[in-house]
């Protein structure tokens, strides 16, 4: 199994009336491996998700999910991709345990609803109403709700947007649990920076409908390989050696540089690079 | 990979269908100024034309109020089924439910068997306390033998699940859920008058007007809730002077049919805002 990669995609291609939204998008995930869809608002993530998820219909491009073309897949295919969509606000008035237990009913061989709540830690909740969920409990449930069925693979759509940092955090643990668990393929999007740093085996950054980067979250953009930046109040430089830059600077001002700084790319700047924002 | 068997599709319909049916008939309770309004609605209306309307029918002793009560017990499920599909599914195009449901292995025949379970349960309750209402306040006779009650039942499932595949087919015309009760609301109304439902005896509407409704299951589950309440003496106020049992059966079984079609080529998971 682990030879076929678990989501293939080439020259994927989707427009809304005269807006495109994906342009060509090239990606591929190996079978147990957790990548970010890493992107500025607008920029096709969810699309791209939702076609994967076969959620929503594309214009053009081969897609292949867990060997299957998601437009043409049946339930059985369904009951091995867990999703999780933006902005859920369904079954508000059912209790947490309701929910789950309900749902459970859908699968072939799902797990045990009361365990799944352990995982996601929400069983001192299991009795509560679901609008009365804080939004990082919600998208807790929604979480348990998309790996109730045993999924082999795991779409996570901006799992974490409007999360406060502490909730961002333990959810964070959930996913590193689930990824670590049972060797569950992940493909998540994002547009928070740590939470590719924090979670992704592997990055690809997509910008207007295109993949402009993708590779390791460390080197992405090359930042490991980056010039450093020599700031100092009389001008600035970029170098491959800021130290030698620093000395010779402290020799000509005769002892302290006013206003020095070194400074090299962050993920940040080297993202900020790939989507072409000025930084 | 998994050993588990898959039930055959049409028990997997069915079995996922009777948990959603509960699973919708628990929301639907929880959501209290939803189930009151809901369900008083039409039974404010008998109360409100039941008092205005007065006379007797001449050749019979049927009071215009409880001529007036079968009609509105067909109105009364047709806005539980109709109505309320109609503006519940919208809903769940807005809120997720759709999209959740289209990402998980369940047949979509499920979700439609679901609401429709859902959607007959509730119309019992509108029935009973519609049925309540003209017995207490209008002397409204109950079905008087068997037949009568048999006859009850058969309109009421054949009528109500025509009315509630109707509502889903319809719900793809609203394009969000705030707009839904609106657009649903339109066509109930133009129905419920040209069934003879709020203008009565029904032979008294103009013919163009009678002919439109008698292209659509209101006006046939009015008549045949009347055959099963009131005396046949009240036959002459009829459009034709008989409760045209057969025919009555054939709208609305080919109404289940047509709607039922309608449905599976209507049917979107999205909103149009959204594909």
């Amino acid at each position: 199994m682990t030879d076929t990669p678990a989501v293939r995609v080439r020259g994927l291609r989707r427009t809304y009336g005269d807006r495109v939204a994906l342009a060509g998008i090239d990606l591929d995930v190996t079978c147990g491996e957790v990548l970010a869809l890493l992107g500025p608002n607008g920029a096709g993530k969810t699309t791209t998700v939702e076609i994967l998820a076969g959620l929503r219909a594309r214009d053009d491009g081969e897609v292949r999910v867990l060997g299957e073309d998601p437009a043409r897949a049946g339930l059985t295919w369904r009951s091995r991709v867990g999703v999780v969509t933006q902005g859920a606000a369904d079954l508000a008035e059912l209790t947490v345990g309701e929910a789950v237990r309900h749902f459970a009913h859908y699968h072939p061989d799902p797990r045990d609803p009361g365990e799944v709540l352990d995982l996601v830690g929400l069983a001192d909740r299991a009795r509560a109403r679901i609008r009365t969920l804080s939004g990082g409990q919600r998208r807790r449930l929604d979480v348990a709700l998309g790996v109730l069925g045993r999924p082999r693979l795991l779409f996570l759509d901006e799992p974490t947007t409007g999360f406060d940092p502490q909730a961002r955090r333990q959810f964070w643990a959930l996913i590193r649990a689930l990824a670590a668990e049972r060797h569950t393929t992940i493909l998540l999007t994002t547009h928070y920076l740590d939470e590719v740093e924090a979670l992704a085996d592997r990055v690809v950054v997509v910008a207007a409908g295109r993949v402009v980067a993708e590779g390791d979250p460390a080197t992405l953009g090359g930042r490991a390989t980056a010039r450093s930046t020599v700031r100092w109040t009389g001008g600035q430089r970029d170098t491959d050696n800021p130290a030698a830059l620093v000395a010779d600077l402290t020799r000509r001002y005769g002892g302290t540089v006013p206003g020095l700084s070194v400074t090299r790319p962050s993920l940040e700047d080297a993202y900020l690079e790939l989507i072409g924002a000025p930084s | 990979m998994t050993t588990t068997a898959r039930p055959t599709p049409l028990r997997a319909v069915l079995r996922l269908g009777l948990h959603r049916g509960v699973l919708e008939l628990t929301a639907f309770r929880r959501e209290r100024d939803a189930v009151v309004f809901t369900v008083a609605m039409p039974a404010v209306i008998l109360i409100l034309l039941g008092a205005l309307f007065d006379g007797v029918y001449p050749g019979s002793d049927v009071t215009s109020a409880q001529y007036l009560a079968p009609s509105m017990i067909a109105a009364g499920v047709a806005s539980t089924t109709f109505i309320n599909l109609g503006t519940g599914i919208a809903a769940d195009r807005d809120d997720g439910t759709l999209r959740r449901l289209r990402g998980l292995p369940m047949p979509p025949a499920a979700y439609v068997v679901g609401k429709t379970l859902m959607a007959l349960v509730v119309s019992v309750g509108e029935a009973v306390l519609l049925i309540a209402v003209g017995v207490l306040a209008f002397d409204l006779s109950l079905p008087a033998d068997p037949a009568r009650w048999l006859t009850l039942g058969w309109v009421f499932l054949l009528g109500g699940t025509a009315c509630a595949l109707l509502g889903i087919a319809v719900s793809a015309l609203a394009r969000s859920a705030r707009s839904a009760a609106a657009v649903l609301n339109l066509p109930y109304l133009v129905l419920a008058f040209v069934s003879g439902v709020f203008f009565t005896p029904v032979a008294a509407l103009p013919e163009p007007l009678r002919t439109l409704g008698a292209l659509f299951p209101l006006k046939w589950m009015a008549q045949g809730f009347r055959s099963a309440f009131l005396p046949d003496t009240i036959l002459p106020q009829e459009v034709v002077p008989s409760w045209e049992h057969g025919r009555t059966a054939l709208v609305l079984v080919a109404w289940c049919i047509g709607g039922l079609l309608l449905c599976l080529t209507t049917f979107r998971w999205q909103g149009r805002r959204n594909r």
